[in-house]
């Protein structure tokens, strides 16, 4: 049997490859290069430097941070609390099913719950604190990622959990440890790879998802990938939106040889 | 194991609430007469004759699916034969190089793959519109079909495919006949996974699509920035419908296989987050 014949039917992969995946990052990096009238120029990433796209950057970063921690901080125990209720394969796929409903749907929803007349304002009428600009904040964009990246995390930490070996439990209490010290040394530790699988299901989209912010945040957050919507598709300044998309290529890039490198550690 | 005491399920209920909250809220004032998210006034069916008469949205809709159904064939094709090379590269190096482009596009942003698809359609000289949308859904759903497909590849023995050489089959009969039998239930959740990536879509789309052109999600978009609009949660509610009926129908698609909803955890969880 010769590999001849074989390459034939290879060709429309190979070719989905070098087309989609190897070129475009290509692209990317070469517009980064050049500046609005087409010139070659370096200025876009001295650009980057600035107060302007720093500051951004670090926002992005910051909320990003804070929408994985919340995440993780609600998920957790409900992952945990899941793997001890009767039919968890049902509850599994009732928490799956949100994420099957279009990103866009569940923001715009967040609009009218939010909204100056919405259910949250008037909870916060009866309870006399009267009318709150909710929508349009920091705040509603943190809320409105946490609600839909939850599942997200849920997921990888519940399938980590389930792993987990019953019978060291048992032991750690048998050993006196109280139930604090036994989430502490022995189920946090034994389940740090789901925490991270999810944290980076979760923190990247975070970085770059833009349309939550368009949405919910009106022009309030500025993310890295408000900023390369905005260059692309608004002041049509591909260059500068290349440089900052080669930016977070580079992040993400760092982010998973960061998680990628650890979790090899734990499984030693 | 030990059961959840009282304070434990009300956090598991208020998480269960807090999730399907939107949803039902949604679906709750696409009845509202009165034309806005709150003050139910009366009950209408007002919005889902007015997405029903839209002839405008209509097209949209049939455009949308005739992409998801389009795309996810193609892209299911495409990773049949990646799946194949993936598995039958007998360098390691190789093989471990292959699978990290391929899943390159799963792990990026899609902001990027907008922005950089963008790219590649203007200097190809390729008109934004059909065929931009058309050819970057195939590309993004590739990857996530050859993951679909390549488990079954692999659990598949050896000695099969050996046996047929054995007996004489040619290699297009031992590949339509032994192979591609076997990995069906990987293809049929490649194809799937292909359809709900498309459907969902939105970063991707908003990129290459031009002017003339639209799909459902980006139509949403559009409305949602100019606010509240009832025919959206009318709209949205019956996508819920469709969700669901698309849910289920891969469950009985897939029950055969393994009896228990991880059949349907396993892709999505594979599958990660809207990017």
């Amino acid at each position: 049997m010769t590999n001849k014949g074989r390459s034939y039917y290879l060709i429309p992969y190979y070719l989905w490859i070098a087309l989609f995946v190897i070129a475009p990052v290509l692209l990317i990096l070469y517009y980064s290069l050049f500046d609005l009238d087409g010139h070659f120029t370096l200025g876009n990433y001295v650009n980057f430097f600035t107060p302007v796209y720093l500051k951004m950057t670090l926002t992005s970063f910051w909320y990003a941070f804070l929408i994985t921690a919340f995440s993780l901080l609600v998920a957790y125990p409900a992952a945990y609390l899941l793997t001890r209720t009767k039919h968890k394969q049902l509850w599994l796929l009732l928490i799956i099913l949100p994420t099957w409903i279009n990103l866009l749907l569940k923001t715009y929803a967040f609009i009218g719950i939010f909204g100056t007349f919405g259910p949250v304002n008037n909870l916060f009428d009866v309870f006399g604190i009267g009318e709150q600009q909710i929508l349009f904040t920091g705040f509603s964009f943190v809320f409105v990622s946490v609600y839909i990246f939850i599942p997200f995390m849920i997921l990888p930490i519940f399938s980590a959990l389930e792993e987990l070996n019953l019978s060291l439990l048992d032991a750690a209490r048998d050993l006196g440890a109280s139930g604090w010290t036994t989430f502490r040394r022995v189920v946090f530790p034994l389940t740090i790879s789901g925490v991270r699988s999810g944290c980076m299901a979760v923190f990247i989209p975070a970085l770059s998802l833009f349309m939550i912010t368009r949405l919910i945040a009106g022009n309030r957050v500025i993310t890295l990938g408000t900023a390369i919507e905005q260059h692309f598709l608004v002041t049509q300044d591909w260059g500068m939106g290349s440089t900052v998309a080669v930016f977070l290529i580079a992040i993400m890039a760092l982010f998973m040889m960061l998680t990628g490198g650890s979790r090899k550690g734990v499984q030693k | 194991m030990r059961k959840n005491n009282g304070f434990s399920n009300l956090y598991l209920v208020l998480l269960f609430a807090v999730l399907y909250a939107p949803i039902f809220y949604l679906m709750y004032y696409s009845f509202n007469s009165g034309g806005t998210m709150h003050g139910f006034e009366g009950f209408t069916l007002e919005y889902y004759r007015e997405v029903v008469q839209d002839t405008r949205l209509m097209i949209i809709v049939i455009n949308t699916l005739v992409i998801a159904l389009l795309s996810s064939a193609i892209a299911t094709l495409i990773a049949i034969l990646g799946a194949l090379a993936i598995q039958y590269v007998r360098n390691r190096r190789a093989k471990n190089t292959l699978l990290s482009l391929n899943n390159v596009l799963i792990v990026s942003p899609d902001v990027i793959i907008g922005a950089s698809f963008l790219i590649l359609f203007t200097i190809a000289g390729i008109k934004l519109g059909f065929v931009s949308v058309l050819l970057s859904h195939v590309a993004f759903s590739v990857p996530i079909a050859v993951l679909m497909i390549l488990p079954h590849l692999q659990d598949m023995s050896p000695t099969l495919t050996d046996a047929a050489r054995d007996l004489g089959a040619s290699r297009r009969d031992v590949l339509t006949k032994v192979i591609l039998p076997i990995i069906k239930p990987g293809i049929f959740s490649g194809f799937f996974m292909a359809l709900t990536y498309s459907l969902d879509d939105f970063a991707v789309t908003f990129f290459v699509t031009g002017n003339g052109y639209s799909t459902l999600s980006v139509e949403i978009y559009s409305r949602a920035r100019q606010g509240v609009s009832l025919s959206i949660n009318a709209l949205s509610t019956l996508i819920f419908l469709f969700t669901i009926l698309l849910v289920i129908g891969y469950y009985f698609l897939t029950r055969r296989k393994s009896r228990t909803a991880v059949a349907i955890a396993e892709p999505a969880a594979e599958a990660g987050v809207p990017r």
